[in-house]
């Protein structure tokens, strides 16, 4: 019988790419009413992309639009704006809130979608002056509220209310529309307790039961596990296991999201792990304060000359430690640096200490864009250490020693490989990779003795990839520098790293050789997702 | 006790200007029926000027000079009237509705640029506020008499054209204060604009309650959040602005009407100023203003504006410092008051790192 209709949600060939970055390959989903589908991958596997190709979000429109066809029930459909996919019955909740924060539960619930009173002003002046029907616009909010089987206050407002109600009050807002058929839920559960979570796992359940198709992204496994009846699993923009739930396991899932089965990373030959290296760096209870990446209680003991890296899945914190170190955003614990305490909150102490800082955010910290190459590269080390300045009558007016900075700019142009045209080229006209490679070279001008690099390969392409872990390793060898790396990508940090600490959900979740199987990461990145 | 200090400390500005006041008042000298009456008239006068404020400021478009064109278009509406020589309440009446399609144009136009400059709209209006005065003198100084006719020479300077300095609206003097008041122990109540203060203070409350009043709100809080739920921000912010200058077309009438008097060129000019200082005065903060507010504000602020430059004759002994004494006054109060908005952002962000530290400790008292 079921055949006979067409299927709720029919995604075909969809493949879409990025300034020739290709990131969704080929990608075919199907959905019948009532299935509950568990979408799952690494950050950067294209879930988040494909979403927002299903929901018609403008930026994809944007970048040069997407390949492939999209059918609502047998109709094929082409959304411009998230607009026509709400009427067309998809419900979306990011993982941003998008709430007023002053407005009551209610009223959040029905945004724009008040019912309302007319009366004699409203009759002259249009619709927009009607009185609302507060009455009504509870009634729905408790119907919608009801509909999950959870306990929320239609009347509490938002800002004061904990984080687990404010995500289900976007899900009944999403619930509360008529023609839901659709509901995409993108990491509900990373933000609430472990009740909470059960609860939104119930009310999964009964929206199926309803009728309303979910798709649920998530990290928790087992949550997968719990409720959906389909799984999908994707990696770098292909879907690599699509089966049903009840056909496959945990450990499987693990293995296609993190596991390169054919290819086993290339972790370098000699791992530097000697255990009774001095500790030149060690961070107790740390605390950072930076929205999105937020650290909760990290304790983490840096091995003098070894290569660190810190994964992890995005938004679990791994990201607000070299932050939260350097003094970029509020932080609070103990951080002691070659048996020195270091004052958080103050970058410039850190600098003074030796510490160096590739930040992840290239273009606002990490680049004056509008100046030259040589600026630059030199501008932190003059800055900071008065080099290349000559000292004039007698060290009164120090004056920039234009010599000396071009030779260290033309160094590391040659040995980071920077296409350029010359040294005083604008940091803006170079691309990204080139951008991020002149960020090293301002790092090492300073000649640290500790180096922090976040993200250092995001958004760049593959061969440049490889150069820049290359400078990277080179560092750690010639000069012994010791090297914190935080990565998105675990391969990469494989490649490079000799330990490999695991951030998840602000802690840390475990440290490993880089030699351990992917599988054992994998398992530590989700086990403590909030 | 905390629940005491967090209200002190929430209310500061207020009670600073409570403190000021409590010293000055003795000092000046002044009668309480005297500062009572000065004070009422002082309420009528201005209440309905800062209520205009409350709109752009639910709308999230900050403390906005924006009223500053209406309260131009009702001077205008004010002169072309007086020319068609109606007096009374008459001329109130038509020229509020004179002022209205000026003020929609001007706010309308004002409501665009500051569509423009999202998160700066104090300072942006503030400046769009004094390029309108050039348009305004322009068409007051220069046009009006010789492109647009002004029949009664009386309204005109000398050389033929243009408005004199001075426009005494003489029958049409205090007529909306006078047409029913009455006396309470020497104060003169004026009933009459009371009740149009009122009516628009229930129009506030009932306005929050519409459709519109809800998306104003909306957009204030959060416009990303209202884009997204597909209210029209810029339509919504565009049309607070409007409102704004309307009713502070109607609230520049009322407000010279007690005064009698429109000095042409310079009526205008502190209005806005004073408008958004009482409102400060009275506990407003840049994103958050009710008509209690309003009230407070204007007792406050006016209170010290009377007794003000008594007391700094008397203590210094020159009379011009009262005058200095009181622009000083309203441009540190709006000072202080916005220094004291950015700190409280500061303190709910730090607020933040102590709930993380807190997380901690209690995560290691369980175990």
């Amino acid at each position: 019988m079921e055949n006979n209709f067409a299927p709720l949600l029919e995604m075909k060939n969809i493949k879409k790419n990025f300034f020739g970055n290709q990131v969704l390959n080929d990608i075919n989903i199907t959905l019948k009413p009532g299935d509950v589908l568990g979408l799952c991958g690494e950050n950067g596997a294209g879930k988040t992309t494909l979403m927002k190709i299903l929901f018609g979000m403008e930026e994809i429109a944007q970048t040069g639009g997407f390949e492939g066809e999209v059918f609502i029930d047998g109709e094929k459909v082409e959304f411009k704006t998230p607009f026509d996919a709400l009427n067309a019955g998809i419900g979306m909740v990011h993982q941003e809130f998008s709430l007023i924060p002053g407005f009551t539960t209610t009223e959040n619930i029905l945004l724009n979608r008040e019912p309302s009173k007319r009366n004699i002003i409203s009759e002259i002046f249009g619709e927009r002056l009607n009185t609302l029907n507060y009455n009504e616009m509870t009634g729905r909010a408790e119907n919608a509220i009801e509909k999950m089987g959870v306990k929320i206050d239609p009347n509490m407002v938002i800002s004061e209310m904990p984080v687990g109600h404010k995500q289900f009050t976007e899900i009944a807002r999403e619930l509360s529309k008529d023609n839901l058929k659709l509901l995409i839920l993108d990491e509900p559960t990373a933000v609430l307790t472990e009740s909470e979570a059960k609860a939104l796992l119930e009310s999964i359940k009964n929206m199926s039961n309803n009728g309303v198709a979910v798709i649920f992204v998530t990290h928790r496994l087992e949550e997968i596990m719990a409720v959906c009846n389909k799984v999908v699993v994707m990696r770098d923009g292909y879907v690599v296991l699509d089966k049903n739930a009840n056909e496959t396991n945990i450990k499987e899932i693990t293995r296609f999201m993190v596991g390169r089965d054919v290819k086993v990373a290339e972790s370098h030959s000699e791992l530097n792990l000697d255990e009774n290296a001095d500790i030149i760096m060690s961070i107790k209870r740390l605390w950072v304060d930076m929205p999105g990446e937020t650290v909760r209680d990290v304790s983490l003991d840096v091995r003098k000359g070894e290569i660190l890296g810190i994964g992890g899945l995005a938004g679990q914190g791994k990201l607000g430690i070299p932050n939260g170190v350097m003094g970029l955003y509020e932080a609070g614990g103990n951080v002691i640096f070659n048996g020195q305490p270091i004052e958080l909150n103050n970058p410039r102490k850190c600098l003074d200490s030796k510490l160096a800082f590739v930040s992840e955010d290239r273009r606002g910290v990490g680049l004056l864009l509008n100046e030259s190459l040589e600026w630059n590269i030199s501008f932190p080390a003059m800055q900071i250490q008065d080099k290349f300045l000559k000292p004039l009558l007698g060290g009164l007016i120090k004056w920039r020693d234009e010599k000396a900075i071009k030779e260290v700019t033309d160094k590391y142009i040659d040995l980071l490989n920077i296409k350029c045209t010359s040294s005083k080229q604008k940091a803006k006209e170079l691309s990204g990779g080139n951008q991020q490679k002149i960020c090293l070279a301002k790092a090492f001008a300073l000649e640290p003795d500790f180096l922090f690099v976040s993200e250092p390969t995001r958004g760049i392409d593959v061969g440049a990839k490889a150069l820049v872990l290359e400078a990277i390793r080179q560092l750690n060898k010639e000069k012994g520098v010791t090297v914190v790396i935080c990565s998105s990508e675990l391969e990469e940090l494989r490649g490079v790293c000799d330990r490999i600490a695991i951030i998840s959900g602000g802690e840390v979740a475990g440290i490993l050789p880089a030699n351990e199987s992917s599988e054992e990461f994998g398992q530590l990145m989700v086990s403590k997702v909030k | 006790m905390k629940k005491v200090l967090e209200l002190l400390k929430n209310n500061l500005v207020p009670i600073m200007f409570i403190i000021i006041c409590a010293i000055s008042i003795p000092i000046s000298g002044f009668s309480t029926s005297y500062i009572l009456n000065e004070l009422m008239s002082r309420l009528g006068r201005n209440a309905f000027l800062i209520l205009s404020l409350l709109i752009p400021i639910m709308a999230g478009m900050g403390l906005n000079f924006g009223m500053t064109l209406g309260a131009m278009a009702g001077e205008i509406a004010l002169i072309l009237v007086y020319d068609w020589q109606i007096w009374g309440i008459p001329n109130l009446i038509l020229s509020c509705i004179i002022s209205i399609p000026i003020s929609v144009v001007l706010g309308w136009f004002c409501g665009k640029m500051l569509n423009l400059a999202k998160n700066r709209e104090m300072v942006t209006s503030y400046i769009i506020s004094y390029f309108m005065n050039g348009i305004y003198i322009l068409v007051v100084l220069y046009l009006m008499g010789s492109v647009i006719p002004i029949k009664h020479s009386d309204l005109l300077l000398a050389r033929g054209y243009g408005i004199r300095n001075a426009v005494n609206l003489t029958t049409s003097r205090q007529c909306l204060d006078n047409a029913i008041s009455f006396k309470i122990g020497g104060i003169k109540i004026p009933v009459l604009t009371l009740i149009i203060i009122f009516l628009m203070c229930l129009f506030i409350v009932w306005f929050r309650k519409t459709k519109l009043g809800q998306d104003m709100r909306a957009v204030g809080q959060d416009m990303e959040v209202a884009r997204e739920a597909g209210i029209d921000v810029e339509k919504t912010r565009i049309i607070a602005m409007i409102m704004s200058t309307v009713m502070a077309g109607f609230g520049m009438v009322i407000y010279l009407q007690n005064l009698g008097t429109i000095e042409t060129y310079s009526s205008h000019s502190n209005v806005g100023m004073f408008a958004i200082a009482a409102l400060l005065v009275g506990g407003a903060s840049v994103d958050k203003a009710s008509i209690g507010n309003v009230f407070v504000g204007v007792v406050l602020f006016h209170t010290l504006f009377i007794v003000a430059p008594t007391v700094a004759t008397k203590i210094t002994g020159d009379s011009m410092i009262g005058e200095y004494f009181r622009v000083f006054v309203s441009y540190a109060v709006i000072t202080i008051a916005l220094i004291m908005y950015e700190i409280k952002k500061r303190r709910q962000k730090s607020d933040a790192g102590r709930l993380l530290a807190e997380a901690q400790q209690n995560k290691e008292e369980n175990k």
